[in-house]
């Protein structure tokens, strides 16, 4: 546990504030590649998404491109990207290939928050009189968010794991802290750069977790108890992400 | 007054639903369209409100051809009450039956106020009005269907078999709310079940299908009752068995009604109701 | 493509390599997420414990878990025990959960009729629950499995060679064709451990194949899916 106080104290030191290398600037990097990347696949993948789980087209094709989108080594693929647009511009490499990691789990946050709608309740909405656009953001979209925001979830964490891999190729961000430890044999370092990640992933974590109560629609909470009994299996498949 | 004249549909998998539909469904008139599945009752409902179109023929609604009119105004002057209410789950009671309303202009305030009266008509305590569906129970939840294919005061309410998943206690209560609420509203009411008890307790008009919506007897409950058109109309209603059959069995203290098994089902009285 | 057919040698050895790393995170996986699944499914306190436990375990980046993991565990990081701990816990995370929704979502009425006919709960559990929960436990084996090839890869920055090594030694020649092998082979490497899997199911739950499948189907082709998570 030795090592574990070393790695506290290499967070809290005076140099983490200033110097070329500063905590500040490195969590700012981080954090910024985050939300870009995430921010620019959802403008991608929501209205797609979307699309999908509203008209029922293409559902398979999505299926297929997310299930083959998982097999790709993140890593590989940004240094893919980079030898592709040149080492000299890696950051828009990198915000790349998080776009595309990113991609599959919003799509399928995007139509399975609309594929798990009861089919009886959009059939009445036609029936009223709801145009297919009020059908969407009316009924769809409300109840379909929570499954929304975990797949945003699923895709932030995505981005911060790969964007830790990033600073390898000179992106700049927290992993810049393990990459330089390795070589010098550094472990406090490491060890504390890894624990800030860590708790970096946990905190983004936890945000859209809570995010994700906060958008069940009230009627849907109100009425768990019964819902749960006719749809949990399925809904649980369909909402499964990993951290729950 | 809706018109079905010569209407067909025919899904794109090929299957024929309904072939060579005629039919007039007259203004402030129950119409119970009954049959078993596969008999394409739920498709002629739907082709009222154009939820389905049709590939041949031609639906008419006083005399117009609804073909050239604009489905989702159509469907607005159109109710719709389907089985289990079909709620919005996110919608409180008072903004589920005020959804047509407000789809159509109607500001919030004056149609959550209309929508608060059609609890009353309907029968539910307006202390409900603002929970959501899934805290009522089923009978409430049906009747909150109820009140919203009734809130736009349309001319003619759909109903697709919207009792088909309560109780039999409280369908019992319902299909008498239906039956009070027809004689207060004085609607056009197409009415689709398999259940032929209750087409015949709601229906004016009773249409029996067979498969592919072939009409195996139009009439009135007593007219079908009183002569099946067919051994299918005969079978399907019961006529010759259980406790529908029935006999009269003379005892020493009067007569008695009994049924095909020889249960006592009733008494004969003199003067009966005149229908 | 030049660089592909001068070093087939390397390929084949990483390749060989990537396999040999990838398989005792899945199987281990695999083994330790029944028991686990088993205590979610059953009990509801473990349930939420396990599965919160998995979830945060999950979130964390994979070369931040390689630089914490050492120090609890005891070994050093450049150690292969390290990543195959790892990549252990990601497998458990993922399958842990997949295991107890899959017992969770065995029809209670076969459950009853099983207990009816006299099976001791033991006995119940092998021969019943497990086997119908089969497919969807399968659905999330794959799930890990895929995952766990791909994050192999990342083992490279601590000294493990897999099909990693291309990434990083391509990157360091600029060479693009050695890169591209390294993400094809991993992602064939992935196809071809899923395959098995499928194959392996189609043999032990024979009444899952193809015609006869029906809700199971559709929650193990979700499953995976709405898992998200890839090589972190």
């Amino acid at each position: 546990m030795n090592l574990f106080t070393e790695a506290i104290d290499w967070i809290f030191s005076a140099e983490r504030f200033q110097g070329y290398n500063p905590l500040g600037l490195r969590l700012g990097e981080h954090l910024w590649f985050t939300f870009l990347s995430l921010l620019l696949a959802a403008a991608i993948a929501i209205p797609l998404g979307y699309l999908i789980g509203h008209t029922g087209k293409g559902r398979n094709l999505a299926v297929g491109i997310s299930g083959a989108a998982r097999a790709l080594p993140s890593f590989g693929l940004i240094v893919l990207l980079v030898l592709i647009v040149g080492v000299t511009r890696a950051p828009a490499a990198a915000v790349i290939s998080f776009v595309l990691l990113a991609i599959p789990s919003i799509l399928a946050g995007a139509y399975s928050g609309l594929e798990a709608i009861d089919r009886r309740v959009i059939d009445s909405a036609r029936a009223m009189g709801m145009t297919e656009w009020q059908i969407l953001w009316k009924v769809e979209i409300p109840l379909g968010l929570p499954l929304l925001i975990g797949g945003l979830r699923s895709g932030a964490l995505q981005i911060v794991a790969t964007a830790t891999l990033a600073a390898y190729i000179g992106l700049g961000g927290l992993g810049i802290y393990i990459f330089e430890g390795l070589p010098l044999r550094d472990y406090p370092q490491m060890l504390g750069s890894a624990i800030l990640i860590a708790a970096l992933a946990l905190l983004l974590d936890a945000l859209f977790a809570i995010l994700q109560q906060f958008v069940v629609p009230r009627g849907v909470t109100a009425g768990r108890v019964r819902d749960d009994r006719a749809t949990s299996t399925r809904r649980r498949a369909v909402a499964g992400t990993p951290a729950e | 007054m809706i018109e079905f004249r010569s209407v067909s549909k025919q899904f794109p998998d090929g299957t024929l639903a309904v072939d060579d539909f005629s039919l007039v469904m007259p203004s402030r008139k129950t119409t119970v369209l009954v049959g078993s599945s596969g008999s394409g009752k739920t498709t002629i409902l739907r082709m009222i409100n154009r939820m389905v179109d049709p590939t041949g023929g031609a639906v008419l609604i006083d005399d117009e051809d609804i073909s050239g009119l604009e489905p989702v105004a159509l469907r607005r002057r159109i109710g719709y009450v389907m089985q289990n209410g079909g709620l919005l789950p996110h919608f409180k009671v008072v903004d589920n039956i005020a959804t047509v309303p407000v789809l159509t202009g109607v500001p919030r305030g004056a149609a959550r106020e209309q929508a608060l009266t059609l609890m009353d008509t309907v029968g539910l305590d307006r202390s409900l009005a603002d929970r959501y569906p899934s805290q009522l129970s089923g009978g409430q939840q049906q009747r909150v269907g109820v009140a919203r294919g009734l809130a736009a005061n349309p001319n003619i309410l759909l109903m697709d078999e919207p009792f088909g998943a309560v109780d039999p206690i409280v369908r019992a209560e319902l299909q008498q709310e239906t039956i009070r609420l027809q004689r207060e509203l004085d609607k056009t009411v197409v009415f689709v079940t398999h259940d032929i008890d209750e087409a015949f307790l709601l229906g004016d008009q009773v249409v029996i299908l067979e498969k592919g919506g072939r009409i195996a007897q139009v009439g009135s409950p007593t007219e079908i009752l009183a002569d099946p058109a067919s051994e299918f109309v005969a079978d399907f209603i019961g006529a010759d068995r259980g406790k529908r059959a029935l006999s009269i069995r003379r005892t020493e203290r009067g007569a008695i009604l009994v049924d095909s098994e020889g249960r006592a089902a009733g008494v004969l009285v003199d003067g009966g109701p005149t229908a | 493509m030049n660089w592909v057919w001068n070093n087939l040698d390397l390929i084949g050895e990483l390749t060989l390599e990537h396999i040999r790393l990838s398989i005792p995170p899945i199987l281990l996986g695999f083994l330790i997420s029944i028991p686990l699944g088993f205590l979610a499914y059953r009990f509801k306190l473990t349930r939420g414990l396990l599965l919160t436990v998995a979830g945060l375990l999950y979130t964390i980046p994979s070369l931040a878990l390689f630089v914490i993991l050492p120090p609890i565990i005891g070994v050093s990081y450049l150690s292969e025990v390290n990543i195959t701990i790892a990549l252990t816990i990601y497998a458990v995370a993922i399958m842990a959960r997949s295991v107890a929704d899959a017992l969770g979502s065995v029809d209670p009425a076969v459950r009853q009729s099983a207990t009816a006919v006299g099976f001791s709960s033991w006995r119940r559990f092998w021969q019943v629950e497990f086997p119908l929960a089969g497919p969807v436990i399968l659905a999330g084996l794959r799930v890990a499995s895929v995952s766990t090839v791909s994050l192999v890869t990342v083992g490279i920055f601590i000294g493990i060679e897999s099909l990693g090594y291309l990434f990083t030694n391509g990157l360091q020649r600029r060479i693009f064709a050695e890169v591209l092998t390294g993400v094809v082979m991993t992602v064939i490497v992935a196809l071809l451990i899923d395959a098995i899997l499928v194959l392996i199911g189609r043999l032990l739950m024979p009444w899952t194949n193809p015609g006869t499948r029906r809700s199971a189907n559709r929650t193990a082709t979700q499953l995976p899916l709405a898992q998200g998570g890839g090589a972190r």
